[in-house]
C-alpha cells in the first residue's frame, strides 16, 4: 500500500524506531499503522474507526474494513488532533493545539537522517534522549502490534499471533466451556 | 434530555401512558434504525482502538472537556480533559458498561439512622426506602433484562420475584477468586448483570466475546437502554433527535416551558414542552441546570464516585480474563461492618465505616497491556508470560463515597465546549471515611488472592492523589459511577428535588438519572437510577 503521511525516509525511521521499541514491529507493519493514523484523512471515510460489527475473521461479513463516515464535528476533532489547529479560528475555541503530524516531523527530525544505518545501542540511546517523543511513538506501536489489522498494522495478525490472542471473536465468541475451565 | 439508561426509563413510561416525547441526546447514533427501531446498528465491534482509544462513543474530550481540581485552593483548574467520562451517544453509558445491576440493600437508604452520622460529610438518609422502590426494582429488571440467581447472596435485600434469567458462565478467573473468598468466610454470588444469558426481548443470548465493559455489544446481548428505547420508539409516540445538544431550560413564572438546542449544523431552535425531564447524568444535569440559571445553593454539590480500590494479583496459571462478561463474580460482604472493620474504623477515628460490592475481574486486552511494559527488547517476552493480563486477577470493589458539600459541579469560568458553553468543572477530593475505608477493605482482599496462591500482589486507588494527572490513576477518579448533585429530599432547604425527583422550585422539571442520590451506596448506580426514572415518570402521569 502507498503511503499515505511519510515519504520515504521518514517511515523508514519510524520502522526502524518502531522495531526497537517492539521487536516483531516491522514484519506485523507498525509503520504502516502510524502512517494510517497521520494519513487518516488521506481516504474517504478516514480511517479513525473501523466498521462493525464483525470482522469476517470468525465468522460473519467482514465489516471492519469499511471505516465509519465521520460527522462534521467528529472531523474538526480528528483533524485538529492530527493536522494542529494551524491558526484555524475553530480549532482553537480552547487555544492551540500541536498536532500529531508536527511531533512526528521534529521527532523524526531528532532521532536524525542516519537513524536507520547505526547499530541498535545508538539506535536506543537517541530515543531515550528524546523521551517524551518515544513515548508517544511506544504508545502508537503498541497500538500498531495489537490494535485490529484494518487500521493497517499487526498484519494477518501476526502481533495477536506471537501472544496467543485470539483478537475479536465476534460473532463465535467463546463457549461457556471456554469460559469457565482452564 | 439525554437517551441513557435514565432518560430511556422515563421515555418508556411516559410513551406507554399515551405521552408523546421528543428525546434530546447530543451524541450520535450507533444503536438502532430511528425508521425502524427493530433493526439494530451493526456499528459496536470488538474493536480496543476504536472503543478505548479514540472516543467512539463520545464524547471527544477536545469537543467537550471537562476540568478537574481538587480543591478551590487548587485555582480555577489543575486538569482538562475526560473526568470520569461516560459515553455520549445514543443509549448513554448502558451501551459500553459491562451492566453489573445489582439493587441497594434497605440500609442503604437510611444509612444516617443505621450507623450515624461522620464528621465532615452531609450524610442524610433517603426520603423513601426500600420497599418504596421494590416494585420498581422488579420492573426495571424484567425491562432491561437482568441475569442473576435471587437466592444466591445472603445480604440480598428481599425481592418480590426471581430474575428474569439465570447467570450466564462463570469466568475462570472467578471460580477460584470466588473458592479462595468463601475459604475465608465471604460470600461470593453470580452478578448480577443486565446481559442476556439466554435469549430476552428478541436479542439473542451473550456469547461470551469478552470485549464487554467500554464496548458496545456487536450482537445487542446487552439490554440496557436498546430495551426500553426500542420499547418507546416503537409506541410511535416518542421521537429521537440525535446530534443535539440542549443548551438552556427555559423558565416562566416558576415553571418550564421548554428547551432551547443546537442542532448538528450548529443552529439553536427553541422546543417547547409541558414537562421537562433531565437525565443527562450527574455532571451534565446541574451542568445543564447551571447554564438555565437555576441557582438552587445545592445545584451540583454532594458530587459522589465510588472510591475504587484495586487490588490485583500475579497468578502462576492463565486465567484468560479476556473471555466472558467482564465480571460474573462479585461479594458485597464488605458493605455490612464486621468487629475486625469495626475496630479498624475506630483506631481510623471513625464511628464506622464500610465499603463497597467486589469485583471479581482481571485485565482483558492487549494494547492496555503492552503500554505498561517498557519498550525494549524484553517486550515480546512481557507480552508472552503476561504478567499484566493473561495472569493478572483481582478485585475491583467499588467503596461507598461519602456526600460533601464541598465536592460539587460548577461551571468552569474559561474553559469551553465546541459549541462555545462553560463545561462543567469537578472540585472532588475524597473523605477521610473512604480512606480509611479502602486501606482497610484492601488489606482484606489482598487476603484472599495469597489465599489463590498469588505470586504477587498489588493494591491502588482511584483517585489516588499521589499520582500525576494524565494517568489512568491520578487525582481525577475514573469510577464510572457519577451520583448526587441534585439530592432528593422532603425540605427544599436541604434538598434540590422531591422524593419524585421533581425540583422543589420548578416542579414541571423532573430528574431521572443519579443526579439525585442522597448517598452513593457501595453498589452500581444503574439498576437503582432507572427504577428511580420509572417511579419519577410514574408519578408524573398523577
Ligand atoms: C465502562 C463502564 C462500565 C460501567 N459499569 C457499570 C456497572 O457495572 N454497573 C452500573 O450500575 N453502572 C455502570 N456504569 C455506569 C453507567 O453507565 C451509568 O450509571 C449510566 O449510564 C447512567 O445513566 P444515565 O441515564 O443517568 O446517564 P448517561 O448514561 O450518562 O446518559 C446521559 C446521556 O445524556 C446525554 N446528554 C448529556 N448532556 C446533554 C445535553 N445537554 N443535551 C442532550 N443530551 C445530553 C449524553 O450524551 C448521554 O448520552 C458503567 C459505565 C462505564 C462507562
Ligand atoms: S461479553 Fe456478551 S454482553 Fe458483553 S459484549 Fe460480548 S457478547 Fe455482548
Amino acid at each position: 500500500m502507498p503511503q499515505l503521511f511519510f515519504d520515504d525516509d521518514a517511515y523508514a525511521v519510524v520502522a526502524a524506531a518502531c522495531e526497537r521499541l517492539i521487536p516483531g514491529a516491522t514484519d506485523a507493519g507498525v509503520a504502516d499503522y502510524v502512517d494510517g493514523l497521520l494519513g487518516a484523512f488521506a481516504v474517504d471515510p478516514p480511517r479513525i474507526w473501523a466498521g462493525g460489527p464483525f470482522s469476517g475473521r470468525h465468522g460473519g461479513d467482514a465489516g471492519f474494513g469499511s471505516f465509519i463516515p465521520l460527522t462534521p464535528m467528529d472531523e474538526l476533532a480528528w483533524r485538529t488532533r492530527i493536522e494542529g489547529s494551524q491558526g484555524i479560528a475553530e480549532r482553537e475555541f480552547n487555544g492551540p493545539v500541536v498536532g500529531l503530524q508536527q511531533r512526528y516531523r521534529e521527532g523524526i527530525a531528532a532521532l536524525g537522517a542516519d537513524f536507520t544505518t547505526c547499530d541498535p545501542e545508538e539506535q536506543d540511546a537517541r530515543l531515550r534522549a528524546q523521551a517524551d517523543f518515544t513515548a508517544l511513538l511506544y504508545e502508537h506501536a503498541c497500538e500498531g502490534m495489537y490494535g485490529a489489522p484494518e487500521y493497517g498494522g499487526n498484519r494477518n495478525g501476526s502481533g495477536w499471533q506471537r501472544i496467543d490472542f485470539e483478537g475479536d471473536v465476534q460473532p463465535r465468541g467463546y463457549t461457556d466451556e471456554k469460559v469457565s475451565q482452564p | 434530555m439525554g437517551s441513557g439508561p435514565g432518560g430511556s426509563a422515563a421515555a418508556d413510561v411516559l410513551t406507554a401512558a399515551g405521552w408523546s416525547v421528543v428525546i434530546f441526546e447530543k451524541g450520535r447514533n450507533h444503536l438502532l434504525d430511528l425508521d425502524d427501531p427493530e433493526r439494530l446498528k451493526g456499528d459496536y465491534s470488538n474493536d480496543e482502538l476504536k472503543f478505548t482509544i479514540r472516543h467512539f462513543l463520545g464524547p471527544d474530550p477536545f469537543l467537550e472537556p471537562r476540568t478537574f481540581r481538587r480543591r478551590e485552593r487548587d485555582g480555577d483548574h489543575a486538569f482538562v480533559g475526560d473526568v470520569n467520562n461516560v459515553p455520549s451517544t445514543v443509549g448513554g453509558g448502558g451501551v459500553h458498561a459491562d451492566g453489573k445491576l445489582p439493587r441497594f440493600r434497605e440500609a442503604d437508604f437510611r444509612l444516617h439512622t443505621e450507623y450515624g452520622p461522620i464528621d465532615g460529610a452531609a450524610l442524610a438518609d433517603w426520603p423513601l426506602t426500600y420497599d418504596d422502590l421494590e416494585p420498581f426494582y422488579a420492573e426495571a429488571e424484567s425491562l432491561v433484562g437482568v441475569a442473576g440467581d435471587a437466592g444466591a447472596n445472603p445480604f440480598a435485600a428481599p425481592r418480590s420475584g426471581p430474575y428474569p434469567m439465570p447467570p450466564g458462565a462463570p469466568m475462570y478467573g472467578a471460580t477460584l477468586s470466588a473458592a479462595a473468598a468463601e475459604r475465608l468466610g465471604y460470600h461470593p454470588y453470580p452478578a448480577p448483570t443486565g446481559a442476556n444469558s439466554v435469549p430476552y426481548g428478541g436479542r439473542p443470548a451473550c456469547n461470551n466475546c469478552g470485549f464487554c465493559a467500554f464496548y458496545g455489544c456487536p450482537i445487542h446481548a446487552k439490554g440496557d437502554p436498546v430495551a426500553p428505547l426500542q420499547r418507546a420508539l416503537l409506541s410511535g409516540r416518542a421521537e429521537l433527535r440525535p446530534e443535539t445538544f440542549v443548551s438552556r431550560i427555559n423558565i416562566s413564572n416558576g415553571r418550564a416551558t421548554g428547551v432551547d438546542y443546537v442542532d448538528a449544523a450548529g443552529h439553536t431552535h427553541t422546543e417547547t414542552a409541558r414537562h421537562v425531564v433531565l437525565a443527562a447524568g450527574a455532571v451534565e444535569t446541574p451542568r445543564l441546570m447551571l447554564l438555565s440559571g437555576l441557582d438552587h445553593p445545592l445545584v451540583g454539590r454532594h458530587l459522589m464516585f465510588h472510591f475504587q480500590t484495586l487490588v490485583m494479583a500475579g497468578l502462576r496459571q492463565r486465567v484468560h480474563p479476556h473471555r466472558g462478561r467482564s465480571v460474573t463474580h462479585v461479594h458485597d460482604d464488605h458493605l455490612v461492618p464486621d468487629d475486625r472493620s469495626k475496630r479498624a474504623a475506630k483506631d481510623a477515628g471513625l464511628p464506622w465505616f464500610r465499603g463497597g460490592m467486589v469485583e471479581h475481574c482481571g485485565p482483558s486486552t492487549p494494547i492496555q497491556e503492552a503500554k505498561l511494559y517498557p519498550w525494549g527488547d524484553a517486550h515480546a517476552r512481557s507480552m508472552r508470560e503476561s504478567s499484566l493480563r493473561e495472569r493478572m486477577w483481582g478485585f475491583t470493589m467499588q467503596g461507598e463515597d461519602m456526600p460533601q458539600a464541598t465536592n460539587r459541579v460548577d461551571l468552569d469560568p474559561t474553559v469551553r465546549d465546541v459549541r462555545g458553553f462553560p463545561v462543567a468543572r469537578i472540585t472532588y477530593d475524597s473523605h477521610r471515611f473512604e480512606r480509611a475505608a479502602s486501606a482497610h477493605y484492601g488489606e482484606r482482599l489482598t487476603e484472599i488472592l495469597h489465599e489463590m496462591d498469588a505470586e504477587w500482589t498489588v493494591t491502588t486507588t482511584s483517585p489516588d492523589a499521589s499520582f500525576p494527572y494524565g494517568d489512568f490513576i491520578s487525582p481525577v477518579p475514573q469510577s464510572k459511577h457519577v451520583m448526587g448533585t441534585a439530592r432528593m429530599g422532603a425540605d427544599p432547604s436541604t434538598s434540590v428535588v422531591d422524593p419524585y425527583g421533581r425540583l422543589h422550585d420548578v416542579p414541571n422539571i423532573v430528574i431521572a438519572d443519579s443526579s439525585v442520590f442522597v448517598t452513593s451506596s457501595g453498589y452500581g448506580p444503574t439498576l437503582t437510577l432507572v427504577a428511580l426514572a420509572l417511579r419519577a415518570a410514574t408519578a408524573m402521569m398523577r
